[in-house]
């Protein structure tokens, strides 16, 4: 049962010479946790900007091939309406917020759905719970540090109960510790909650372990598309200069030299484990 | 010979916030220093004591030999060069040349030498073919270059980079770190605050580590990222090499690794020493 | 920067914070009309007195007195106006009589700010958005003022670095003559709007995000409820304004200079 599920879709920013996205097909299984990355450029945040529906109807310009998002196909529906399916949370958490307290933040998107107060209310609780901001509720946005002004962003996107959430770069203007403990935040959704996840990151060597499908892009098409050990493993992602993580890169160079680990790591846990087997001979 | 020298400095914002709580540090000419530790441990702080933008609230800290306090921001950022996290706070000209010149002209520089210096800019970054385009109109890289070009063109001795791989991809990142290695080679003394520990363990430079304000540990890359306590201290992510080796201590292997072609070697060399 | 310190959202709480910011309006509004009622010193200066408890009882003297001051200004400048003007015209059967007229016309203008004063030093800034939304203004309005609001700290912090950065570039800002110094801020205001245009455009696509208009409907987290409290300042607005009326109509005001000895002028 796919979550999202596109084919041939492409797309031109109104006045630009070159396509942003070229016949992109793709599909993520409900309940995934899936990892979109590539090189700078090659059209992930254009594609995750057409997963909610910013485009085509925010940006203009045309939106060409099928794409359809928790059973809503994307250019039949409004913003708004896919707005209580799909939350896209972005990379700067400053301007995401726009109350002055926490609280009134995370009810923002129910005020606009129009939801009775007791309801709100409930939402409210429920979502600063999950991602562990209770303490935070009357707290102005301004006077949070970057990584808990972004759970206060994810919170409020949750609050609206999404089938799917889409992260574009959340942990930009962290550092790891915070990354940390956002992609901490998104795993649980995912698991807990069920919540798919489309994660856009760079920092793989942080998110790897979290992912049960990578999808790497580039010149806006996709060009691979599968489980984590694969793809990393794979030559076409070392030549385009994707981050992959210090433990594959390591794997790859005992490998060059007759050492076989088990399978691929993902995190330095899993090379650890692996080493161990290999070398520990008692 | 630039040497920057921080005594006993204290900082304290006008909100009432103390940034820096008696941080000393010396940094002599053509070095590679790296200010590491999490958002909001002072690393900003100290870095803007170095040219002038923050004047400590007590104690001093000397550029050459003559104290901040005595001169000029604009005098001391032509020893000191600042690039900052963000290009956008900086663009604003029409044109890519412009920009670079921009400091140029400040510093009174004739325009003959202007022209020449932009020129050799461009060069160096890979830029000439964006001469004289709009700087709004080139990507976030191409921006960041741009920065980077319009900070160099006046050939400070000393280069501060404030979070350079912020938002970069890969490739840029490692593009980034072969220049910044090349900058130092050349004899330029480059300062670089950063939480990347990843980056870090890449270049290998000197490591200052600060937590709330203060200094708590100095020394190379190797020693100060795979110190367990330290990192637990700092509140920062050992590299992912570190983090594998840490497991595996007990089968007598080094726990100092950052590197992984260090690491390649070391495996390889146990993995053949204990088939015999 | 010390002016957008005032913007920061202030955990103070009293009675007088938490009564509805509608009421509060209202017993500024009443204030206000009662004291252009009078043109004579003694029921200004009765009114002067009159938001002082509400003062003490909120807490806030010292930003009280400090909005008192940087009237101080306008309010001499008021002073001076009226002696001057009614010396010239011999206006004033007496000079003391006309020193009273302009006392309180100053008076005039500082009880309006008094009572403005406390009015946004006890009512914090989503307090003030909550009363326009439940009066009706179109939710456009009141998003656009506490959006403003929130951003004005981090506008204030941008425009710090963008000053660090070109200072770091050599921009010295205060040399030069007017011409040069107005110049040298375009380095400074380009980046800044810039920024605050890639901001909106940012703020767009998460209100969007957030299903922004997708409910014809909008509701709302919290609701301003009138209590005892806001009766009772409701109840002490209208009594002050019946009691203005009556004084003004009907009871003979006394010129203060009357007791006072006969200047030597």
């Amino acid at each position: 049962m796919s979550v999202i599920e596109t084919q041939g879709l492409t797309y031109t920013y109104p006045g630009a010479t070159k396509q942003s996205l070229r016949d992109v097909t793709l599909a993520v299984e409900r309940g995934e946790f899936a990892i979109l990355t590539g090189p700078s450029g090659c059209g992930k945040t254009t594609l995750c900007r057409c997963f909610n529906g910013l485009i085509p109807h925010f940006y203009a310009g045309e939106l060409k091939g099928d794409l359809k998002v928790a059973d809503l196909s994307v250019n039949e529906h409004t913003i708004g309406e896919m707005a209580k399916r799909v939350g896209l949370v972005f990379q700067n958490p400053e301007n995401q917020l726009f109350a002055l307290s926490v609280e009134k933040d995370v009810a923002f998107g129910l005020e606009n759905l129009g939801m009775p107060r007791e309801q709100m209310q409930e939402r409210v609780d429920w979502a600063l719970q999950m991602t562990g901001i209770e303490d935070l509720r009357e707290r102005a946005p301004h006077e949070l540090s970057g990584g808990q002004q972004q759970r206060v962003a994810i919170a409020s996107v949750l609050a609206m109960q999404p089938e799917i959430i889409v992260f574009d770069e959340p942990t930009s203007f962290l550092d790891p510790l915070g990354a940390q403990k956002i992609f901490e935040v998104i795993s649980q959704l995912n698991k807990k909650l069920g919540i798919s996840v489309i994660l856009v990151e760079h920092r793989l060597d942080l998110a790897a372990r979290y992912a049960g499908h990578v999808i790497i892009m580039d010149e806006g098409k996709i060009v691979l598309d599968g489980e984590p050990r694969d793809i990393f493993n794979s030559e076409q992602a070392w030549l385009l200069g994707v981050g992959i993580p210090k433990a594959v890169r390591l794997w790859r160079l005992l490998e060059e030299n007759g050492i076989a680990l088990k399978g691929v790591p993902t995190s330095s846990d899993e090379a650890t484990q692996y080493l161990k087997e290999v070398l520990w001979r008692r | 010979m630039a040497t920057i020298e921080a005594k006993d400095i204290h900082f304290t914002y006008r909100t009432g916030v103390e940034a820096l709580k008696g941080v000393s540090l010396t940094i002599k000419d053509g070095e590679f220093v790296a200010i590491m530790g999490q958002n909001g441990a002072g690393k900003t702080t100290l870095v803007k004591n170095f040219n002038g933008l923050l004047r400590p609230t007590k104690g001093e800290v000397n550029v050459d030999g003559i104290s901040t306090k005595d001169v000029s921001v604009a005098k001391l950022a032509r020893t000191v060069g600042f690039v900052f996290q963000n290009p956008d706070h900086q663009l604003f000209s029409e044109t890519v040349e412009e920009e670079i010149a921009f400091a140029l002209r400040n510093f009174g520089f004739d325009e003959a030498k202007v022209e020449k210096r932009v020129t050799w800019a461009l060069n160096l970054l890979d830029l000439t073919e964006y001469r004289k385009t709009s700087p709004f109109m080139l990507s976030g890289g191409e921006r960041k270059r741009v920065a980077l070009a319009s900070v160099l063109a006046w050939d400070p001795k000393v280069v501060i980079l404030d979070e350079p791989t912020i938002g970069q991809d890969h490739r840029q990142k490692e593009n980034l770190r072969q220049f910044i290695v090349q900058l130092n080679e050349q004899g330029k003394t480059v300062v670089i605050v950063t939480h990347d520990v990843e980056f870090v363990a890449e270049c290998s430079p000197r490591v200052v580590l600060m937590r709330e304000g203060k200094i708590i540990a100095d020394g190379a890359a190797k020693r100060i990222l795979t110190d367990t306590t330290l990192a637990l201290e700092a509140s920062i992510v050992p590299p992912q090499i570190t983090q594998i080796f840490h497991g595996l201590t007990f089968l007598g292997l080094p726990s100092d690794v950052i590197d992984v072609s260090e690491a390649k070697k070391i495996l390889v060399e146990h993995f053949r020493g204990s088939r015999r | 920067m010390s002016v957008f310190e005032g913007f920061r959202f202030r955990h103070v709480t009293s009675p007088i914070h938490n009564r509805d910011p509608r009421i509060k309006f209202l017993f500024v509004l009443a204030i206000f009309v009662i004291a252009i009622f009078f043109m004579e010193l003694l029921p200004l200066l009765v009114l002067f007195f009159v938001p002082l408890p509400f003062v003490w009882v909120a807490g806030v003297k010292k930003e009280w007195l400090r909005s008192l001051r940087g009237a101080v200004f306008l309010a001499s400048f008021i002073f001076i106006f009226n002696f001057v003007f009614g010396y010239l015209y011999r206006s004033y059967p007496s000079t003391t009589t006309l020193l009273e007229f302009s006392l309180a016309m100053t008076l005039r203008f500082l009880v309006l700010v008094e009572s403005f004063s406390i009015f946004f030093l006890t009512t914090s800034p989503d307090h003030l958005s909550l009363a326009l939304e439940q009066s009706h203004v179109p939710y456009e309005f009141t998003f656009a003022f506490t959006t403003a609001v929130r951003f004005v700290p981090v506008l204030a912090e941008e425009a710090q670095t963008i000053m660090d950065a070109q200072k770091a570039r050599g921009l010295e800002l205060e040399r030069g003559n007017f011409l040069k110094r107005v110049r040298n801020y375009i380095p400074i205001l380009i980046p800044l709007i810039v920024s605050a245009i890639r901001r909106s455009l940012e703020l767009a696509e998460a209100m969007e995000s957030r299903a922004w208009g997708a409910s014809p409907k909008r509701t709302n987290l919290y609701v301003l409820k009138i209590k005892a409290g806001d009766l009772a300042l409701l109840v002490l607005a209208i009594g002050l304004l019946v009691l203005g009326i009556y004084v003004r109509y009907f009871v003979p005001i006394p010129q203060l200079s009357t007791f006072l000895p006969p200047l030597p002028f």
